[in-house]
């Protein structure tokens, strides 16, 4: 069977399951569509929040962006699992108990203020819609080089599928697809990753085969060889650190309040039980989530060594330390054909030279005439896996549901974020407060189905500004939405005024930071300031500014609540409410 | 709940997230980042132990906070008498 058609069998399964589970899990009234009537066991809940967080960039870039960054890439390793710590004992457990429907009623009902609620919509939906354009683009991709269907098509079938479940469901379908989808990914990620740790080092588990000696009777340890490796031919050592600290540290740390503010994260804790079981979740979801994480470091490395191997396969320097064009292995001509490798014979011997100019002076003493990998893109470190590992087709089809399953998954999750704020903060909550529950449910899947036509637009024409908006997600909820729950349930003091002026101080600042270097609203031809780290105010990355601006709308939050008057008593009484799972117990 | 256990039981939580906080802040900022290149000087398996930290071992630190602080909140709910169904 061709590795197209299996692959079409393969990912159409998994589609006919997911829509099997939507039909199942229709939702009935707002609470099923919202929050799932909050039946959600904790472990489930777990993996679904894995499949929600971990978006198309997680499953088919972030091996790739560890194998080309190494060390460096540690930020979005810790970054983005370091969050799920803070939202499980800062945020999950007391936005549970509050017990409603979305983030930005907490904030709304906490700051007793629709301006505040308004404010948290629009930080929600901005954060929102950018994420998923990203997830969109992803589909798209996945199909047209897996299925051999174009870009345009990739994604109309995408949110047909989106459509089906998450209309139909809402957080119930949701839900439901998300644990199917979570099996699927993992799976898919970890069957090549075993495989190739395997035949590298020897050792299955490939958290532990990064660890450990290669498997060519050598004795030397992979991490180390890999290290030996780059720097003979010019690059940085893959251990070691090329960012500023600085820069990794803020980095890190706007991830990390980015995740634990994210809408659609936040809002899976309000579909368990019990305030219990949102600490728990948290725990399970983390598991879930480090299952992949902690795989990809040893996919990067591993990935990087394989790559490198194929083509240095002697000394460096040495007449025939480089392959022969003619002989590499037929991954490499296929995903030449794909665009995303791309070798040019700058000195006509016929082989493959592939290094740093900068860092290899050497080069011209033995006829080298420059890097001949052009163009190395890194999503192939994952998508060609199996090819490198001479894995059989089956395999190859199982990366390709992965890949869609983890995009459809994340999308989802965002979509009904966006629309349960448009239907409930913004509908029921301001415009039209008098619709009941069927009314309001109603609107929420019209909303949502809006939502998807809106996503698929963007991804279909996605604005120039799209590889940068994914660090403009993390800064505003790193900068608007955290600080402002967090002091909701840990400060009795801020009050509404503090609030609003709090998120605007987070948010303006990190919207100005950013726009300096990339852009006013993202025309590169209107940045003020080069993007580049002799220009950044203290050397800081803009996509490191969230941290800066969350510490600003803390410090603007408490002086502007100090000078005015406290909050009313009841939403004092609200706070300690929230503050314990149950009230005393009659005795 | 009266005013007192309520405060008390706050200020016990408090206590525990901090602590948890803390040793969040020394794996992944401490370990993994401010004093990374002292630590690669020690082996940890086929590992730098700095290295490992930046990306193995914070991430698994990271889950047994979550599991610890949740288990210790909810013997922290039974003394007060204010644990769920």
């Amino acid at each position: 069977m061709s590795l197209q058609l299996l692959t079409i069998l393969v990912v159409g399964a998994t589609f006919v399951l997911y829509i099997y589970i939507a039909i199942r899990s229709k939702a009935k009234d707002t609470s099923d569509f919202y929050v799932a009537s909050k039946g959600v066991h904790p472990v489930l809940n777990g993996m679904a929040t894995g499949a929600d967080w971990m978006s198309a960039a997680s499953f088919i870039s972030m091996a790739g962006l560890i194998a080309f960054l190494g060390y460096d890439a540690s930020v979005y390793l810790m970054g983005w699992t370091g969050g799920y710590c803070l939202l499980a004992m800062l945020l999950a457990p007391y936005l549970r108990k509050f017990g409603k429907f979305t983030v930005s009623e907490f904030i709304g009902e906490r700051y007793y203020s629709n301006t505040a609620r308004m404010v948290a919509v629009v930080c929600l939906i901005t954060a929102s819609v950018t994420y998923v354009i990203g997830q969109m683009k992803g589909i798209g991709v996945v199909f047209s080089r897996s299925l051999g269907v174009s870009f345009e098509v990739g994604i109309v079938i995408g949110m047909v599928i989106v459509f089906v479940y998450a209309v139909f469901g809402g957080m119930k379908g949701v839900t439901n697809t998300q644990i199917a989808q979570y099996c699927v990914l993992i799976f898919a990620y970890s069957v090549p990753a075993i495989f190739i740790s395997l035949h590298l080092t020897g050792m299955p588990i490939p958290q532990l085969g990064l660890g450990s000696t290669m498997a060519d009777g050598s004795g030397i340890h992979l991490l180390d060889k890999l290290d030996t490796i780059l720097v003979d031919l010019g690059f940085a050592a893959y251990t070691a650190q090329k960012m500023s600290t600085i820069n990794v540290l803020f980095l890190t740390m706007s991830l990390m309040i980015g995740t634990a503010g994210l809408p659609h994260v936040i809002m899976r804790f309000f579909t368990v039980p019990s305030v219990k079981d949102a600490r728990s979740s948290a725990g399970w979801a983390l598991v879930f989530i480090a299952i992949l994480y902690t795989t990809a470091p040893a996919v990067g490395a591993m990935a990087r060594m394989n790559l490198m191997q194929t083509i240095q396969t002697g000394a460096v320097g040495s007449p025939d330390g480089n392959i022969e064009y003619a002989k590499v292995p037929p991954w490499f001509k296929s995903w030449e054909k794909t665009g995303l490798l791309k070798f040019e014979d700058k000195n006509g011997d016929g082989r493959i030279q592939y290094y740093d100019e900068k860092g290899l002076k050497t080069a011209e003493s033995f006829g080298w005439k420059g890097n001949e990998m052009v163009k190395v893109d890194r999503d192939i470190m994952v998508l060609a896996n199996p090819e490198i590992a001479g894995l059989p087709n089956w395999v190859i089809a199982l990366v390709t549901a992965g890949g869609i399953a983890a995009a459809l998954s994340t999308a989802a999750g965002l979509l009904l974020a966006i629309a349960t704020a448009i239907s409930h903060d913004v509908l029921k909550g301001w415009l039209m407060p008098n619709i009941n529950d069927q009314q309001e449910l109603k609107y929420s899947r019209i909303a949502i189905g809006g939502a998807i036509l809106v996503a698929g637009y963007l991804g279909l024409n996605p604005p120039g500004f799209a590889a940068q908006v994914v660090a403009l997600a993390f800064g505003l909820a790193a900068a608007s939405i955290f600080p402002a729950i967090m002091m909701g349930i840990f400060s009795k003091r801020v009050n509404d005024k503090g609030a609003v002026a709090g998120m605007l101080a987070g948010l303006g600042s990190t919207l100005v930071y950013i726009f300096i270097y990339k852009g006013w609203f993202f025309f590169k031809s209107t940045a003020m300031l080069p993007d580049n780290v002799d220009n950044w105010l203290f050397g800081l990355n803009p996509q490191a500014f969230g941290t800066v601006g969350a510490i600003l709308n803390f410090i603007v939050a408490y002086a502007v609540s100090s000078v005015t008057e406290a909050p009313p008593q009841r939403i004092q009484d609200l706070v300690e409410e929230i503050r314990v799972p149950i009230a005393a117990k009659v005795k | 709940m009266g005013e007192k256990s309520r405060e008390e039981y706050w200020r016990r939580n408090i206590k525990l997230v901090v602590g948890c906080l803390i040793v969040w802040f020394v794996v992944s900022f401490g370990f993994g980042i401010l004093i990374v290149h002292p630590l690669n000087a020690i082996p940890f398996g086929g590992y730098k132990l700095g290295f490992w930290f930046a990306q193995q071992g914070s991430l698994y630190i990271f889950v047994g906070l979550i599991f610890f602080y949740s288990n210790r909140m909810g013997k922290l709910d039974k003394e007060f008498g204010v644990e769920e169904e």
